[in-house]
């Protein structure tokens, strides 16, 4: 009995998305390491790797809940902008004397975007895309207003704020850490928590989560502000990281974000996905961005395959589910 | 109105002025008015049709876009890829021009290419039903830009302008007054408005951003109406690709960039609900004219284009957040009563 419920997991976990990703990656890796002569596996390259792409696995995480509760943001990019200007300006006004202060403002300032987001959503019945259209210009356009459309440089930022993201902690880079203590804490919120399990009802089923008494406004302002909040967190790692602050930075990463997303098995209808998938998505993106510099592809190519590896992501994962739904259709016949 | 079984009809509208008060497009007619009256207040030379025109020029390569993204939207589907086939369409002719020497190759090559990015757009959606529009044409758009990036690298493409005729499609004015930019898109935009509201075609249309399974049940071919639109929507930015080559002379990989969020914005300003079956084609094309003129204005005031940006996105959400607060007035009323 136990060797049969034993045999059954395992093929679960074979059959299951995340595993035949992960066998993709392994792939990948394998062949870039191959055509780059072995430098691919090299201490510089993993630490580069998790070091200039921590945001985006971050992102990922924040938009992984709105993905889960059949919304979208493609405003975080502008989000990060104007959480991590403002904070930066306020450092070097010399009102932020402190890093993790620093740290908790564009927190704070991404969470309040959010909760903005979060409430003419809900509140106001409008379309995530289109909302999030909308705030994306409003927060961009800040972003260039309070900066008065300067930048700030780096000798304007406290050594400790630069620092953060150059240091390592037990040889695994700062901002690397972040991410893995926010997938662990993403993976016991989906999980474990009465919330977590909510956002996946709400997701899955909106009349039936309803019903069942939650209060779907609620849990779209609660998520929309916790993705705000993520994204204030990845506006203070991105300068702290390229230790500047300009207007148009961070522009487009909601698409690489959303793609890691995709390629990480969430679906867009809401309901489907999990942390883990996400992490191992935004890992394909670092991987796709930095590799093929390594394998000796033109770098021109890089935006075009990028894109083609998103598209090719999407249809493999609608031919393995039209395949699963076609075994499951015959397993019942007989 | 009640038909002979007692039921009321009701896409039967009563005319009446109330009824025409509260319509969005009436709405639109005194927004447009606003901006004009604002605009000409700031600059004395505003109201010089000379100057109008060539303001107006600026933004139809855009306004083209937003056409047959109003069908797009229209149908419950979004287009997130008409600025990168912008981009590879007018990298297309440049490249063409320059090895064959013809421009009129390099105008179908341009037109071909804009054709095949959309019909590819349609061929993955009509053939993968389970994927989102937005997934499809985000993972397309970023193709589309990076071949045109592959193509032209850190330079450019161009040099059409040799041709004399070509720069004037842009810049050619008819009577030396009305711009050609302007009579084309004045053109496409009444074949589009017949189209969409005077044809089986059109009516198939809002049937199928009404109700997708409703319409294929009433006979509708639904998936072939999405592939020719999305291939429409490739050809017409094809055709926009065009005109922007005749505007910039030279053709970088950046070009076109953003194209196809202001589009989107100007038709869910004019009324086209993302969410499809609804809309006009009248309310689109005031609104393409708002977002232009306003954009406009603002340069005038000596906003930055990046502060304008502010003052749009205002406009676009207390657009989309107009029919919640109309309503919740309205439920207001009927509680106080």
């Amino acid at each position: 009995m136990k060797l049969k419920a034993n045999a059954s997991k395992l093929r679960e976990l074979t059959q299951s998305r995340e595993f035949s990703l992960l066998l993709v990656m392994v792939l990948l890796c394998g062949l870039i390491q191959w055509r780059s002569g072995g430098v691919f596996f090299s201490g510089s390259v993993i630490s580069q790797l998790t070091q200039n792409y921590a945001y985006i696995a971050v992102l990922a995480f924040g938009m992984l809940l709105v993905l889960l509760i059949g919304g979208i943001d493609i405003s975080i990019g502008a989000t990060m902008a104007i959480s991590g200007m403002s904070t930066c300006l306020l450092m070097r006004d010399g009102v932020i004397t402190n890093p993790l202060l620093a740290y908790l403002f564009s927190i704070f300032i991404g969470a309040v975007c959010g909760l903005v987001i979060g409430l003419v959503i809900s509140k106001g019945k409008v379309i995530p895309i289109i909302a999030t259209l909308g705030m994306q210009y409003i927060f961009r356009g800040l972003t260039y207003f309070v900066s008065g459309t300067l930048w700030v440089s780096a000798d304007k930022m406290l050594p400790g704020y630069k620092n953060f993201a150059q240091s390592s902690f037990l040889g695994v880079n700062n901002l690397f850490w972040i991410v893995i203590v926010l997938f662990v804490a993403m993976i016991v919120f989906l999980k474990w928590t009465g919330f977590g399990r909510q956002i996946y009802a709400v997701g899955s089923n909106a009349d039936a989560a309803k019903i069942s008494g939650i209060s779907i406004d609620r849990v779209k302002i609660i998520v929309y502000t916790i993705n705000g909040a993520i994204a204030g967190l990845a506006g203070a790692m991105y300068t702290s990281l390229y230790a500047s602050a300009q207007g148009n930075m961070a522009t487009g990463a909601e698409m690489d974000v959303i793609a890691a997303c995709v390629i990480g098995g969430v679906s867009l209808n809401g309901g489907q996905g999990s942390a883990f998938g996400v992490l191992l998505g935004a890992i394909t993106i670092a991987i796709i961005s930095k590799s093929l510099s390594l394998v000796g592809i033109d770098a021109f190519w890089q935006r075009a395959l990028k894109g083609a590896v998103i598209l090719l992501a999407v249809l493999v994962n609608v031919l393995v589910q039209r395949n699963a739904a076609r075994k499951a259709l015959e397993g019942r016949e007989i | 109105m009640a038909t002979k079984s007692g039921r009321t009809i009701s896409h039967i509208k009563e005319r009446s002025i109330k009824q025409l008060l509260i319509r969005w497009e009436f709405l639109l007619v005194l927004i447009f008015l606003g901006v004009n009256i604002m605009n000409a207040n700031l600059s004395p030379y505003y109201l010089n049709i000379d100057s109008l025109f060539t303001n107006i020029n600026g933004f139809m390569v855009k306004g083209i876009i937003a056409l047959p993204m109003a069908y797009i939207l229209l149908l419950g589907d979004i287009d997130l890829s008409v600025g990168g086939n912008v981009c590879l369409s007018a990298t297309v002719l440049g490249i063409v021009y320059n090895a064959t020497g013809s421009i009129w190759l390099g105008i179908l090559a341009c037109l071909a290419t804009g054709t095949l990015c959309g019909a590819l757009n349609g061929l993955v959606m009509t053939k993968f039903t389970e994927l989102a529009p937005m997934i499809v044409t985000l993972a397309t758009n970023i193709i589309f830009r990076g071949l045109s990036e592959r193509i032209l690298g850190d330079g450019s493409t161009g040099g059409m302008q040799k041709v004399d005729w070509f720069g004037k499609i842009f810049y050619g004015r008819v009577g030396g007054i009305v711009p050609y930019p302007f009579i084309i898109f004045a053109v496409l935009a009444l074949v589009f408005g017949l189209v969409m509201h005077k044809t089986v075609f059109g009516r198939q249309m809002f049937a199928i951003g009404e109700n997708k399974r409703a319409a294929a049940y009433a006979g509708i071919k639904v998936e072939k109406i999405r592939f020719l639109v999305f291939a429409l929507t490739g050809f017409i930015c094809g055709f926009a690709a065009i005109i922007y080559c005749a505007n910039l002379g030279s053709v970088k990989s950046n070009v076109a960039d953003g194209f196809e969020l202001e589009a989107i914005s100007m038709c869910v300003l004019g009324g086209i609900s993302t969410a499809g079956g609804k809309g006009t084609m009248v309310g689109a094309v005031i609104a393409i004219f708002i977002i232009g003129l306003l954009r406009y204005g603002l340069n005038l005031i000596n906003l930055s284009g990046q502060t304008i940006r502010i003052v749009l996105g205002i406009l676009l959400i207390l657009v989309v957040l107009f029919p919640t607060i109309r309503e919740a007035i309205q439920n207001r009323k009927k509680a106080v009563k």
